[in-house]
């Protein structure tokens, strides 16, 4: 079991986990992510490793609620015990010094891109960030991103915060202003975000690393759930990636992937609202 | 000679089943077990050979006619001690052990008839010790104080864990899942395989002092490398040869195509059947195919049925004589309602708007020179295509080793398949590691991935002695 010592919340559907789990957070590289499962009947899912704490055997996870699995997570507290957290898992990013690099999250993306962002910074490379969510609400850790990027740039899509814009808008103008001078782009969010990114980046040919978010089941190469198309060939993102050259990506195909569940998912997710709505309301937990 | 024939009785004592009606609609074992009764009558059966011919069928060389000896006097307990002498998995290798291929063939009287039902037997002591709580607490060896590291709790890494325990070293498990078992757990189904019997096996081998840890992926969370400078003397290798293979044809990745790890992990590791009582869903269509032959298809497709496909087809590419399944799960699968389309194989998914698929154009094969396994190789007879109108597809073409632990082991050699080198008693190229089970071997059975660790151990203790 592996307890949560310490929980915030970054928005309204935005939230922090820092867990105990010194195994993985000895050996954990910015880019990698665990499988946790909160209880034996749980479902196993991926989540990014946000930031770790080695001398304090803790590893912090930032996530979106967006289904049964995360809001119940949401609703665990500091001595809470989840039953499984493996890894670290995928691949770390690819840290050196490459010059001048662009980092850009989307909604709950800045939460990975943070740490790819501050390794860059301390491998010497000139770090441009762009981060951006659909609202003021949904942005967290702009003050964090600030500190590892020489600049920084915020969009909201509604512009209740920053610049009203997706972040493909501040993108574009970068590229036309000296897309030469960027020797490699990160993107991590939504899917279609980065789907978006690449579109715009491949005319210039800069190398973009996307992060995906395919459906797991063991994160360790033994199922082919997460498997994307990359120009043909087949890779299981859990244990080649989860970064990959965004411009091989056969976004369609992914895209299409993440719904396959869809049914089942809204399913679980109203049994789980039923069943809690009247405890959440008392004030206790689920 | 002809006193002695008349005495002898060739027909096997059936062992009662759930019919075909119920159990398409449960995930309960098929099998029931013999009672008291019927193992005595079949055990009566058993001639006990002084030179039982049975003994040398069976991988780990169980003393076969002394168990059963014990099972004619009613004494099931002296009868565990026997098996459990060499089998640490009884329960395990009594239901899915191709006893027809190993023990079984061998004995004598398959020359006559049907041969003792050794695996009835073996499974029918393992489920007595199961209903009457342990019995058999074997001899420990005093601490040597050497310590092993054994990765993944399959049925390769428990026997080599359990052997090493007992002779007296201390022993880690690590597993990179969250329940030890390994294909026994998130492969074979509770119908064949309760999981109840395979978590007995493993709270057997953890009462011996192994310890066993979970989340622990070898070759991310920890190396090999660091083990063995981390105070581990030796460490074995039994992780399995669980990497999904694709059939490489147009369509492959359209939603509703699933390897058979994938199907059977969501169906048995995480229960998808009892969805949504458990979180993880599954989406099996009204129409399903399951590619390839092999007992992983037939545990798929009968897995389908369960989970309410009107029909499961199972493509084959060869012709029935050649699939490599047991006769009994064919049999099995082909009662629950399973259609057998040999002769064939996928050369497209089609899909629909949605990315779903649909549909499969197949052609048919037929079977021409044998091949370097030996048996006649498939070639497509031109013209022959058709369409197959599915919306589920399951590949069970089989399974390549994963490379996560040689990718990140330097000094360990692998063949050009990506298993393991290594000798008859498991030793790597690497000093200090062993290896064994489908990890060496490529795809094989629970048995003899447990004979492999019992070498290993042997080898390992000797090892250990000689440091
Ligand atoms: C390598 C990787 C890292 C990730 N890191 C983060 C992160 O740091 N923060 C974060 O908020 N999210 C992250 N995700 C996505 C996260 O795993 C999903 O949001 C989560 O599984 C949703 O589960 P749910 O039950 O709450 O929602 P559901 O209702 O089950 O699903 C909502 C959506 O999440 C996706 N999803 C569902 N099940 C899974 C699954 N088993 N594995 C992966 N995706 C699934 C599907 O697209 C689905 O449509 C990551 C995904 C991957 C592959
Ligand atoms: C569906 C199916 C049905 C089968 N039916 C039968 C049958 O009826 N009879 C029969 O005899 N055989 C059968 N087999 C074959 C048999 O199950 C295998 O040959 C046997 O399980 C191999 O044992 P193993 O110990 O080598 O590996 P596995 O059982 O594969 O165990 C390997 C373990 O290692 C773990 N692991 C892998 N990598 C790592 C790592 N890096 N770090 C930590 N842990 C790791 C895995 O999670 C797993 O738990 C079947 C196989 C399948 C898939
Ligand atoms: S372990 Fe398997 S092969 Fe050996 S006697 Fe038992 S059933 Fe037969
Ligand atoms: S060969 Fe057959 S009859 Fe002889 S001891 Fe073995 S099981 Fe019994
Ligand atoms: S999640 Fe199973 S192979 Fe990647």
């Amino acid at each position: 079991m592996f307890k949560i010592v310490d929980k915030k919340t970054l928005s309204p559907s935005t939230k922090l986990v820092v867990v105990r789990a010194p195994h993985v957070a000895k050996r954990a590289r910015p880019g990698q992510f665990v499988m946790i499962q909160i209880d034996e009947s749980g479902e196993r899912i991926p989540l990014t490793i946000a930031d770790f704490d080695r001398r304090a055997g803790t590893v912090t996870m930032i996530f979106q609620e967006v289904g049964k699995t995360t809001m119940h997570l949401g609703t665990l507290r500091p001595g809470d015990e989840l039953f499984a957290v493996a890894g670290p898992l995928g691949h770390p990013s690819e840290i050196a010094l490459y010059g001048k690099v662009l980092c850009i999250g989307g909604g709950v993306g800045i939460a990975p891109i943070f740490p790819i962002a501050r390794a860059l910074k301390e491998a010497g490379n000139t770090v441009l960030s762009i981060i951006g969510a659909r609202t003021k609400d949904l942005l967290f850790w702009e003050d964090r991103m600030a500190s590892v990027s020489d600049e920084l740039i915020i969009c909201t899509d509604d512009g209740s915060y920053g610049r009203k814009a997706v972040v493909t808008q501040p993108l574009q103008e970068i590229l036309m202003k000296e897309a030469s001078n960027i020797a490699r782009i990160w993107a991590i969010g939504p899917a279609v975000m980065m789907k978006f990114v690449c579109k715009a980046t491949e005319p210039y040919g800069i190398p973009t690393i996307v992060s995906l978010n395919t459906i797991m089941v063991d994160g360790t190469g033994m199922c082919g759930s997460c498997r994307v198309d990359l120009k043909g060939e087949t890779k299981f993102v859990c244990v080649d990636g989860p970064e990959f050259d965004g411009h091989l990506v056969n976004w369609e195909n992914l895209l299409m992937r993440l719904c396959i569940y869809r049914e089942e998912e809204q399913l679980a997710l109203n049994r789980w609202l039923e069943t809690t709505q009247g405890v959440i309301a008392a004030g206790g937990k689920a | 000679m002809e006193e002695r024939r008349k005495k002898l009785n060739l027909n096997r004592v059936p062992m009662p089943k759930q019919p075909p009606e119920t159990r398409r609609l449960n995930f309960e074992e098929v099998a029931l077990g013999y009672t008291d009764d019927l193992a005595r009558l079949e055990a009566e059966r058993c001639l006990e050979c002084k030179k039982p011919t049975c003994v040398r069928g069976c991988p780990v060389m169980v003393d076969i006619p002394d168990f059963i000896g014990e099972i004619k006097k009613g004494n099931p307990e002296g009868a565990l001690k026997i098996i459990k002498n060499k089998n640490s998995l009884p329960g395990i290798c009594g239901r899915v052990c191709p006893q027809e291929l190993q023990c079984e063939k061998q004995c004598i009287l398959a020359k006559k008839g049907a041969p003792v039902a050794i695996g009835r037997l073996e499974r029918y002591v393992a489920d007595w010790e199961l209903h009457n709580g342990r019995r058999s607490i074997p001899e420990i060896a005093p601490s040597s104080g050497r310590r092993v590291a054994v990765v993944g709790s399959g049925p390769a890494g428990l026997t080599c864990a359990a052997d090493l325990a007992r002779m007296g070293h201390s022993v880690t498990i690590f597993e990179a899942l969250h329940v030890a078992g390994g294909v026994l757990v998130y492969g074979i189904p509770e119908f064949r395989l309760p999981k109840r019997i395979v978590q007995a096996e493993v709270a057997y081998v953890a009462s011996l002092g192994v310890e066993i840890r979970l989340d622990a992926i070898v070759g991310r969370t920890v190396q090999v490398d660091e083990l063995l400078s981390d105070g581990y003397d030796a460490v074995f290798l039994g992780i399995g040869a669980g990497a999904p293979i694709f059939l490489d044809v147009p369509g492959k990745n359209l939603n509703g195509i699933y390897s058979a790890n994938e199907f059977l992990t969501r169906i048995n590791l995480m229960k998808a059947y009892l969805f949504p009582e458990y979180d993880t869903p599954i989406k099996v269509g009204r129409r399903v195919a399951v590619i390839g032959g092999g007992n992983v298809a037939m545990d798929a497709s009968r897995c389908a049925v369960r989970m309410g496909a009107q029909e499961v087809f199972v493509v084959y590419r060869r012709s029935e004589k050649e699939m490599p399944a047991r006769h009994e799960e064919i049999e099995n699968a082909q009662e629950e309602g399973v259609i057998f389309k040999v002769l064939t194989t996928p050369v497209r998914f089609i899909g629909d708007e949605h990315g779903w698929v649909r549909a499969m154009e197949c052609v048919q094969m037929e079977l021409g020179d044998p091949d370097e396994s030996g048996r006649r190789r498939p070639v497509p007879k031109p013209g022959s295509e058709f369409i197959l109108e599915v919306d589920t597809v399951i590949m069970s073409l089989g399974n390549s080793p994963n490379p996560l632990v040689p990718q990140n082991t330097p000094g360990l050699e692998t063949t050009r398949w990506g298993t393991i080198v290594a000798d008859e008693n498991g030793r790597t190229s690497k000093r200090g590691v062993w290896a064994g089970g489908d990890i060496v071997t490529g795809a094989a059975t629970v048995i003899s991935a447990m004979g492999a660790g019992k070498r290993a151990a042997l080898d390992i203790d000797a090892y250990l002695k000689a440091l």
